[in-house]
C-alpha cells in the first residue's frame, strides 16, 4: 500500500518554478525574472547610486551575478530579497569607488540622533505635490532624497517605495530588525525635514 | 507621554505594527500635542509622496537595452561552463558579499 501524504505543502509560487527551472539549465525562465525585476532592481540601484550610468551597470551585474550564483541560492528567503541583498552591495559598491574619500557602508555609524529631530514645524498644503509639474516634483524629490547618507536612503527605498518589510529589509542588508527601524525612521525625518520647505502652507493656500 | 516618546515610535505608529494600548497612547498624544500632529501628518505625507512618485522609472528603450545585454552575458556564462555541470554545483564565494 502507498503511504499517504499527511501533510499537505502549499503549492510552489510562479517565482520558485522559475527559479528551479533556470536552476535546471533553462535561461527563458531566468529571461522572465529579470522581466519580473528589472524595474524595482534599476529603482533600487538609481536611488543608492544617483547616477543613471551606474544604475544600468549595477542591474546589469546584479543580474549576472544572480544568474552566475542560483546554485547558491538556497530558497530560504525569497529569490527577490537575495536579489535585493545582491544589488545593494553592487550599488554601495560603485558608490565606493566614485567617491572613495567618503566611508559608504550600510553600516556607516551616522552621526547622533539629533540629526533627525524635527526644526520645522510646518503644515503643508493639501495635496502639496499638486503645486508642482511632475517632472519638478522628481526633480526636487530626486535632489531631495540625494541628500541623505547612503544608508538611509537604502533603507527608505526598500522599506517605503519598495514595500518590503522591516524584516525582508533587515534580512537584505545583513542588519537587524531595530536597526532598520532606527534609519528608517531617521530617513523620513529628515526628508520631511527637507521637503518642508517645499511644501510647507504659504499665506493664501486655502485650509484643508 | 513626551514628545521624544512619540518620536521614538512614529515608524511603528505609521506602519501600524505596535500593540493596541500603545497605539491608543500616541493617539492621545496626538488629541492634544499639534506639533507632534503635524509631524506625524507631514512625515505621512512624504513616504506618500515617494511611494506614488514614480521616481527613477526605467524608460522602455533602455530597459530593452539593459535586458539584451544581460541575457548576453547570461548566454555567454551558460556556454562557458560545463553543461554536464550546471550553475547549480558551482562552488563561488556568496555574491551577496
Amino acid at each position: 500500500m502507498e503511504a499517504i501524504e499527511t501533510t499537505v505543502a502549499a503549492p510552489p509560487s510562479e517565482e520558485t518554478i522559475l527559479v528551479d527551472k533556470a536552476r535546471a539549465g533553462d535561461i527563458g525562465a531566468f529571461e522572465s525574472l529579470v522581466r519580473r525585476y528589472d524595474r524595482n532592481v534599476f529603482r533600487i540601484a538609481q536611488h543608492i547610486t544617483q547616477n543613471r550610468e551606474d544604475a544600468e551597470d549595477v542591474v546589469q551585474d546584479a543580474f549576472l551575478k544572480a544568474y552566475q550564483n542560483l546554485g547558491q541560492f538556497q530558497g530560504q528567503s525569497k529569490f527577490y530579497t537575495w536579489l535585493v541583498r545582491i544589488t545593494v552591495n553592487e550599488a554601495l559598491m560603485r558608490l565606493r569607488r566614485r567617491r572613495p574619500e567618503r566611508m559608504v557602508s550600510i553600516d556607516e555609524d551616522v552621526k547622533t540622533e539629533e540629526d533627525s529631530i524635527p526644526r520645522e514645524i510646518a503644515d503643508w498644503s493639501p495635496n502639496p505635490e499638486q503645486q508642482y509639474t511632475q517632472a519638478e516634483l522628481k526633480d526636487l524629490l530626486g535632489k531631495t532624497i540625494q541628500g541623505l547618507p547612503p544608508s538611509f536612503r537604502t533603507v527608505f527605498v526598500l522599506r517605503d517605495v519598495e514595500g518590503l518589510s522591516t524584516e525582508e529589509t533587515a534580512s537584505a542588508l545583513e542588519l537587524s530588525v531595530p536597526a532598520v527601524k532606527s534609519r528608517l525612521l531617521r530617513a523620513r525625518l529628515q526628508l520631511r525635514e527637507r521637503l518642508n520647505k517645499y511644501f510647507k502652507r504659504r499665506d493664501g493656500d486655502s485650509k484643508p | 507621554m513626551k514628545c521624544s516618546d512619540f518620536l521614538k515610535e512614529l515608524t511603528d505608529y505609521l506602519d501600524n505594527t505596535m500593540d493596541t494600548k500603545t497605539k491608543e497612547e500616541l493617539e492621545e498624544h496626538l488629541q492634544w500635542c499639534h506639533n507632534c500632529y503635524v509631524v506625524c501628518n507631514t512625515t505621512k505625507s512624504t513616504i506618500e509622496i515617494y511611494r506614488d512618485s514614480r521616481l527613477y522609472e526605467l524608460p522602455d528603450e533602455l530597459r530593452t537595452r539593459i535586458h539584451s545585454a544581460i541575457m548576453t552575458k547570461c548566454e555567454c556564462h551558460k556556454n562557458s561552463v560545463n553543461p554536464s555541470a550546471p550553475a547549480t554545483t558551482d562552488k563561488v564565494n556568496d555574491p551577496a558579499k
